[in-house]
């Protein structure tokens, strides 16, 4: 089975966000990258589902040359090969033609991505591939399994979840629980210094939307403490100032 | 020109975050112009049609095809786009949620639309079209101008005040040949909490922590809840131990809730749970350790022992309620 992963190279969850250049880039000063945590977990769903069928794993992400550490973990995880679409990623239409052209060449049975980006939240890469492709996309994918070429899916819904049975190829737009995530480990890290990484341009610059602008939120105002005794002031407040209640 | 609403049902009811989908497309015409028109899928009471209505809707197609009740994404997206069609629409609103994201996405490719998603608020008119949204899981925002004719917004709760005196739809059968290719993906159950409001949809949102210290422990948040006529989230920790439902998890790898009132009971305040909890108008902290980080979101704390201060709290409440 030939399986395509799509990670992002993220903030770390802790990161403070700050913005420079006029609000027009994100202030990258003392900010951890990472591996989006969704895209981590349908990483790590991938190196297992590997491990039962055998086949390859390939991870990739549409980004500029800073990504490739990130990619390289990717390999020290378990996959096999990255391959790094050298751009920056303008915006999911952009990302999502990337990743189709080069999914389409590739002949994937299976494109696991994470459920959204953490740093534009869109969750809408995978769903945009699926139909440029003309494949099924299921997300949150919550469990995954495959039996045979049917994938067996858990999916969240608001208040539940349901269960699905796709033929593949599909897509699925991972988050938790449907792997632990990994740890790379020496031997890991060993090899993925000798594995392929390879570089390819962009194969169209089309954009649908453009930030014209970053912005903070407001800054919070104080706390109002109220005594442990007087819960009623809080029910007060929360009715007569917040006009909430 | 025309907006399109794309409507999620539940149970034949229209969910609340579509309503507010509505009532956004309203005030967006009333700033642009032309008229709004609601999607409908699958058996919906007439009841529930109605409040389409009061919304803001003039018009709503129906679909009543039974087997698009439930969220068959790629038949979804197929109705959709035959809607905006024979609407001449050129902007297509819906509420962000799990299905609305990935009918959202094939759409924006089918009608070669520029999307934005996480919207707060209406768009900005004056130079283009220009749209905020969240980004940062709350963190931050981006202004975004959307370049292309055709547009998608998929819209935060909150983004807009839901409204209720709209006047009466006419609803229209609304039909499309459907090939087979659309139910590729195939529903063999759903496990769904009936009758429990729905986190993401709610208004007030009661939220527990590892302070809480066991499963056994939730009917004091339940009871709250119940008073408060809320929804009920937990902390990371909380569904990883198996104490609560994954679904109620609340946070950076979780749900994003936007409701005017979050009251957090027993969680510190873990930089990834703010990000999942900051759209929140207005935030109460309940925590016995002052130093706890949560304070410095909040809006209102109460420094103590969570068992001693949630009864007292839920009996308050249903006095204010009474
Ligand atoms: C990549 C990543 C993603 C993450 N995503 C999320 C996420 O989406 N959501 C999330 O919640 N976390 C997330 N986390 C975990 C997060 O970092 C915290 O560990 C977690 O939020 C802590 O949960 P908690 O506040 O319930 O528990 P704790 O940190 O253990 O806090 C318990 C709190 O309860 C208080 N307390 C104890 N007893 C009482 C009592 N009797 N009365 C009142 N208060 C009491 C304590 O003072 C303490 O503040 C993530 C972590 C990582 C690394
Ligand atoms: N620049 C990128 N490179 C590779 N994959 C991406 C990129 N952006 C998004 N994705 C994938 O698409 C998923 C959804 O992203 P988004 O639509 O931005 O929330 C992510 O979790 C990734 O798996």
């Amino acid at each position: 089975m030939k399986i395509l992963v799509c990670i992002t190279h993220v903030p770390d969850t802790t990161s403070k966000i700050r913005f420079t250049d006029n609000n027009t880039k994100l202030d990258k000063a003392g900010v951890q990258f990472i591996i989006g945590p969704y895209d981590d977990y349908a990483l790590a769903r991938a190196v297992e589902i590997k491990e039962q069928t055998g086949g390859s794993l390939t991870v990739l992400n549409v980004g500029e040359a800073e990504t490739d550490p990130t990619l390289r973990k990717a390999l020290a995880i378990g996959a096999d090969e990255a391959i790094r679409i050298n751009s920056f990623p303008k915006d999911s239409l952009f990302v999502a033609k990337q990743i189709a052209h080069y999914a389409k060449e590739g002949g994937y049975d299976l494109i696991l991505m994470g459920r959204e980006s953490i740093d534009f939240n869109g969750g809408m890469v995978h769903g945009m591939v699926g139909e440029l492709l003309g494949i099924p996309s299921i997300s949150p994918v919550m469990k995954l399994e495959i039996d045979d070429n049917i994938g067996k899916l858990a999916r969240e819904l608001e208040g539940g979840k349901e269960f699905l049975e796709v033929k593949l190829p599909f897509i699925a737009g991972c988050q938790e629980p449907i792997a632990e995530w990994k740890i790379p480990n020496m031997r890991g890290i060993m090899s993925a210094r000798t594995k392929s990484l390879q570089v390819v341009e962009p194969v169209v610059d089309e954009v649908f939307s453009e930030v014209v602008e970053y912005q903070l939120p407001p800054a919070k105002g104080a706390v109002k403490l109220i005594d442990k005794d007087n819960v009623e002031e809080l029910v007060r407040l929360l009715k007569g100032e917040a006009k909430v209640l | 020109m025309s907006i399109l609403v794309y409507i999620e049902q539940a149970e034949g009811d229209i969910k609340k975050s579509s309503l507010e989908a509505i009532s956004y497309a309203k005030a967006l015409s009333e700033k642009e112009g032309g008229k709004v028109t609601a999607v409908a899928l699958g058996t919906i009471s007439s009841n529930a049609l109605a409040k389409a209505g009061s919304a803001g809707a003039e018009k709503v197609l129906h679909v009543a095809d039974e087997r698009l009740s439930a969220g068959i994404i790629q038949a979804h997206a197929h109705v959709v786009a035959s809607a905006f069609e024979q609407e001449g629409a050129n902007t297509l609103i819906l509420a962000k949620s799990s299905l609305g994201d990935a009918i959202a996405a094939r759409l924006a490719i089918k009608l070669n639309a520029g999307l934005v998603s996480n919207v707060v608020e209406l768009p900005d008119l004056t130079s283009g079209y220009k749209v905020k949204r969240s980004i940062y899981t709350g963190k931050a925002f981006a202004e975004t101008n959307i370049l292309t004719e055709n547009k998608i917004l998929a819209v935060k709760k909150n983004a807009v005040d839901l409204k209720t005196d709209g006047e009466e739809a006419s609803v229209e059968p609304f039909e499309v040949n459907l090939p087979e290719s659309d139910f590729a993906a195939k529903i063999t159950s759903t496990d769904k909490a009936a009758g429990d409001i729905l986190l993401p949809e709610a208004d007030i949102v009661v939220s527990g922590g590892r302070g809480l210290k066991g499963p056994e422990n939730w009917p004091i948040l339940e009871d709250l809840a119940k008073a408060l006529g809320a929804a009920i989230g937990c902390s990371k920790p909380v569904s990883d131990l198996g104490w609560r439902p994954h679904h109620e998890h609340v946070g950076q790898t979780g749900i994003k809730v936007s409701p005017s009132l979050y009251i957090a009971v027993g969680i510190s305040g873990a930089i990834q749970h703010l990000a999942g909890v900051n759209a929140s108008k207005v935030i109460v902290v309940i925590n016995k350790d002052p130093e706890a980080p949560f304070f410095k979101a909040a809006d209102y704390g109460i420094v103590g022992d969570a068992f001693e201060i949630l009864p007292k709290l839920t009996e308050a409440i249903k006095v204010i309620k009474e």
